[in-house]
């Protein structure tokens, strides 16, 4: 189970995904990357970055809210 | 990804190479210098308003104005301005650290209110102006900020305002005119706002024109700028909201989708300022503020003194010049919406029966 945690709504899901990287991920989610920055342990990455089950990711959302 | 300049870890992907943390933050601040510089955006014998809300776009502005000021060790005067319109559960969070930032890097803040300035607040405002005129609040909202920031940008001494306008707010105007068919408001776009100078109004100007928001967020992100993420309670799903989503679509396929709309405008602005040029155009001071307008009583009044009529209940709002007259004293006739024309024939019809 993956763990994400939304900023835009500060909601947290866990998601039981079998994706591989986080482009996979986010693809399942319906996430554009361009619209997103992704950090883990308080670091951003890339698409390419391999996931692991018990990651905890952070979903920070890049358009302004107004 | 590694950083194509090091062997550290990538924390963007540009175009097909990616960047470390500390390469990203000096390729984005090189970029925003470059920009600078190519467009003259400052020129050592201004005087610079940064027109701020606090959020990331416009911390982020800030910030790079004042190095580029350090840097090259212009004597330019250098304050942000804000517009607190009164809305509930937003512009607090905004503005405190809008506040926290200003007193960090110390840098002058000037915060007007509409609330002062028009009598009303934003929350106020909107829902009375949407029962008038059909309006949404971002439209009193645009109207207002822009006469605010202007009017007290000029007040201060500002011979230009800032703003953190990035690559994908320029990149959505320019299709919304294209779908629109409306080539003037495009002649205002470009890294330098507006057709040609005025002494009217403060020339307002886009660093982060080249930039685009995920980059600006990475940035401000990097720099642990205080950016809480708060959305406006008013923010509408429009042509903008579309546009914007189709966009982001379109360049996580294609990438440099946006950066190429932004060119292929830079080509063609020339002609098109050329153009507007060639119009005639006019320019009169509101007779009820003073203020320029293309109008005898600018936009923002409109809105104030159509809020006053409803407040008096009355449908006719008289306009008093402020200045030695220009024009007689004038009246304006608030036109009824359709609904209420609608409402007035079905009563006619009924009187007729």
């Amino acid at each position: 189970m993956v763990t994400v945690h939304f900023e835009k709504n500060n909601t947290t899901r866990n998601v039981n995904s079998s994706a591989k990287t986080l482009a996979l991920l986010l693809k399942e989610l319906g996430l554009n990357p361009e619209t997103i920055i992704v950090t883990r342990n308080n670091e951003v990455i890339t698409e390419d970055e391999k996931i692991s089950a018990d990651d905890t990711l952070e979903i920070l959302s890049v358009i302004s809210g107004g | 990804m590694l950083c194509h300049k090091c062997d550290r870890k990538a924390v963007i992907v540009l175009q097909h190479s990616g960047l470390c943390d500390a390469h990203f933050l000096a390729y984005f601040e090189e970029k925003v210098e470059k920009t600078i510089n190519k467009f003259r955006l400052i020129d050592r014998a201004d005087s610079l308003c940064v027109a701020a809300s606090g959020g990331k776009d416009s911390l982020t502005v800030l910030y790079l104005t004042k190095k580029y000021l350090l840097r090259y060790q212009l004597p330019c005067t250098l304050f942000a301005l804000s517009v607190d319109e009164g809305i509930k559960n937003y512009r607090k969070s905004t503005l405190r650290d809008l506040k926290t930032f200003c007193t960090k890097h110390e840098i002058d803040l000037h915060i007007i209110s509409s609330k002062e300035e028009f009598g009303y607040t934003l929350d106020q405002a909107a829902p009375k102006i949407k029962k008038l005129q059909q309006k949404k609040a971002c439209n009193i909202c645009g109207v207002w900020r822009r006469f605010l920031l202007n009017k007290y940008a000029k007040k201060y001494g500002a011979t230009k305002v800032i703003t953190g306008h990035n690559l994908d707010d320029e990149a959505q105007v320019v299709l919304m005119n294209m779908f629109k068919a409306n080539t003037t408001l495009m002649a205002h776009l470009g890294p330098q706002s507006g057709v040609e100078e005025h002494e009217q109004f403060a020339s307002r100007v886009k660093p982060l024109y080249f930039c685009t928001e995920k980059e600006t967020r990475l940035y401000a992100l990097l720099k642990k700028f205080d950016v809480s993420f708060t959305e406006c309670p008013n923010a509408q799903e429009g042509l903008r909201a579309y546009v914007r989503d189709m966009l982001n679509d379109v360049e996580a396929r294609y990438p440099g989708t946006k950066q190429g709309i932004i060119n292929s405008f830079l080509n063609v602005m020339p002609l098109i300022k050329e153009r507007e040029m060639k119009k005639p155009q006019q320019l009169n001071m509101c007779l009820v503020c003073g203020e320029p307008t293309n109008n005898d009583v600018c936009n923002a009044c409109k809105i104030k003194e159509a809020l006053d009529g409803m407040s008096r209940g009355a449908k006719k709002v008289e306009v008093s010049p402020k200045k030695t007259s220009l024009k007689p004293k004038r009246v304006l006739i608030i036109t009824k919406t359709k609904s209420e024309k609608k409402k007035t024939n079905n009563e006619k019809k009924k009187n007729i029966k």
